[in-house]
C-alpha cells in the first residue's frame, strides 16, 4: 500500500509526518535538528530514501545533512559553499554595492534522475551543484553574469528560492530569484537567460526591467513542462512557452499578493496558491485563511475553506511551504508561520489540520512512496 | 591536552557530550586548535570560522581563563592554564536574537 511522507522545515528543526494511503492517521516526528533552521527538505526523485536537508544557523552557519533511509538516520556532509572567483558587487537595498556573501541554502532539488546530484540555491542569490551526494559543491557562476551586479535583495534577502527541472529537457533548469527575476538554462546550469518578458511591477525603477522582478516562487508540471505559473510579489502569472513571454492570470483573486503557488499532480490546469492582503500586512485578508484553486490555469478562482479557520486568522504561508502528494485523489498540505501542517486529501475541497503547534514554517515537501 | 567546550549545537552537531580534548603541537594557539577541532571534526568546519577567509563567525567568541580572547591574534600563543590543560577554551555562541 503507498504511503505518504511530509518533510517539513521549520525555523526550530525539522518534522517528518508519516500516513499510509488514506492520509486519515499521521505520525509525527521531529524535531530533527532542533533549534536550527531548516529552510527545506528534499526527497531525490531517482531515489526517495535520499533525503538532502538545509539546516542553518545565524550563530553557525549552514548544514546540508543527508539521509540514505528516508529520515531515520541523517549524516552532515558537504557545507563549503564557495562563489566561483570573486563574484564582485550586487545592489544594496538603497543602490549601492554591495559585496556578494554566503548567507543561507533556500532550497534543495535533487536531479530526476541521479541521486547523488542535487542542486542548491543560496543567498546571495547562487546555484550550486553537487554530483557526489552533496559531499563537495561547485557553483554554476554563468548565472551571476546575467546582470548580477544589478539584482537587489527582497524583504527576505538576495536569495535563489525555486528550482525547476524540467523532465522532457534534461538540460533546461528554471530558477527564481528575489528580487532579480525568473531565469532559464538550456544548457545544464552554464548559460542563463532571463526570462522575466511581461511581467510588470511597480515600485522599481523600470517596471518591465528584464532583471529586478521579485518572483516569489514558480511551479511547473511534469507532463507539460513548457507551461510555468508563478507567484509573483503582486500577480499571479503564467507562460505558455518555457517562460519567453508571461500573462496576468490573477483574475478574479480578493489579492494577488503571496507567495507559494502549487499544481495539482493529475490535472496540469489546477492550480493553487493562498492570497495574502499585501506585502505591508503578511497575513490573509479579512483573518480568513483561503486557499485559492483555479480549474483552468489561473483567471477564475474559487475559495476553499472548508477546515480552515474562517475567523481571526493572521499566519502567513511562505514560498517553500505547499506541496501536493501524487496519490488518486491529490493530497494538497501546507504549513503556516503559526506552525499549523493542513492537509487536503480530496484535492483542496476539505482541509484537516495534520499537527497545529510545530515552530513558523519554513517549507514542506510531500513524498509518495509505493 | 587541550579542552575545549562547544556550544550547545555544536556539541550535537559534532556529536560529543562534555568537553572535547585534544592533542596539539607546540605552539598552541587559536589557530592550531581550530585545525585540529576541524581535523577531529570535519562538520565543524566552516560554524566557528569562515572555510575561507578563516575569520571568527560573527556570533561566536572565545574564551579562556576569564579573559576574552575573541580579538587575539590567531597565531598568539593561548594561555598557559589552556596549554597545560587546567582551563578549557571556551567557544561561546553569543546571546542574541530570540
Amino acid at each position: 500500500m503507498s504511503m505518504v511522507r511530509v518533510l517539513v522545515g521549520t525555523r526550530k528543526g525539522a518534522f517528518i509526518l508519516t500516513s499510509d494511503a488514506k492520509r486519515a492517521r499521521w505520525e509525527v516526528s521531529g524535531p530533527l535538528f532542533g533549534g536550527w533552521e531548516l529552510y527545506h527538505l528534499q526527497g531525490a526523485p531517482a531515489d526517495p530514501q535520499r533525503l538532502y536537508a538545509s539546516q542553518s544557523s545565524g550563530w553557525f552557519g549552514q548544514q546540508i545533512q543527508r539521509s540514505n533511509d528516508g529520515g531515520q538516520t541523517w549524516a552532515p556532509v558537504g557545507n563549503a559553499f564557495v562563489y566561483d572567483g570573486d563574484p564582485g558587487t550586487h545592489q544594496w537595498y538603497d543602490g549601492t554595492p554591495r559585496p556578494w556573501e554566503f548567507k543561507r541554502i533556500w532550497h534543495l532539488e535533487p536531479s530526476l534522475t541521479d541521486p547523488d546530484t542535487v542542486y542548491a540555491g543560496a543567498e546571495d542569490a547562487a546555484l550550486f551543484r553537487s554530483t557526489d551526494g552533496g559531499q563537495t559543491w561547485q557553483e554554476l557562476p554563468g548565472l551571476r553574469r546575467v546582470q548580477g551586479h544589478l539584482w537587489q535583495p527582497g524583504a527576505g534577502g538576495m536569495c535563489l528560492h525555486t528550482i525547476v527541472l524540467d523532465p522532457s529537457h534534461p538540460s533546461r533548469i528554471f530558477l527564481a530569484i528575489s528580487a532579480a527575476g525568473t531565469f532559464r538554462s538550456d544548457d545544464a546550469g552554464q548559460t542563463w537567460q532571463p526570462i522575466n518578458r511581461g511581467l510588470r511591477s511597480e515600485g522599481i525603477p523600470n517596471p518591465t526591467a528584464e532583471v529586478g522582478h521579485c518572483v516569489h516562487r514558480i511551479a511547473m508540471h511534469p507532463s507539460r513542462p513548457h507551461v510555468l505559473f508563478m507567484q509573483k510579489h503582486w500577480d499571479v502569472m503564467r507562460s505558455d512557452d518555457a517562460g519567453e513571454s508571461w500573462h496576468e492570470v490573477s483574475g478574479d483573486l480578493p489579492t494577488d499578493f503571496g507567495f507559494p503557488i502549487a499544481i495539482h499532480a493529475h490535472e496540469p490546469d489546477t492550480i493553487y496558491v493562498v492570497p495574502i492582503t499585501s506585502d505591508a500586512y503578511h497575513y490573509p485578508p479579512e483573518g480568513k485563511l483561503r486557499v485559492y484553486r483555479s480549474r483552468m490555469g489561473g483567471t477564475e478562482w474559487e475559495a476553499l475553506t472548508r477546515g480552515l479557520p474562517q475567523r481571526d486568522c493572521y499566519v502567513n504561508v511562505l514560498r517553500d511551504a505547499m506541496a501536493v502528494d501524487t496519490l488518486d485523489p491529490c493530497g494538497v498540505y501546507f504549513g503556516t508561520t503559526g506552525g499549523q501542517i493542513y492537509g487536503s486529501v480530496d484535492a483542496g475541497d476539505s482541509w484537516t489540520p495534520i499537527v497545529r503547534d510545530l515552530p513558523p514554517v519554513l517549507s514542506v515537501e510531500a513524498q509518495t512512496l509505493p | 591536552m587541550i579542552r575545549i567546550v562547544l556550544p550547545t549545537h555544536l556539541r550535537t552537531l559534532a556529536r560529543v557530550e562534555g568537553e572535547v580534548q585534544l592533542d596539539v603541537e607546540s605552539p598552541v594557539t587559536q589557530r592550531a586548535v581550530l585545525d585540529a577541532l576541524e581535523a577531529h571534526y570535519p562538520m565543524l568546519c566552516g560554524t566557528i570560522r569562515d572555510h575561507v577567509t578563516q575569520r571568527r563567525r560573527a556570533f561566536v567568541r572565545f574564551f579562556a581563563c576569564e579573559q576574552d580572547l575573541s580579538h587575539a591574534a590567531l597565531d598568539a600563543p593561548l594561555p598557559d592554564a589552556v596549554v597545560t590543560g587546567a582551563e578549557p577554551l571556551l567557544i561561546v555562541g553569543a546571546m542574541a536574537g530570540g
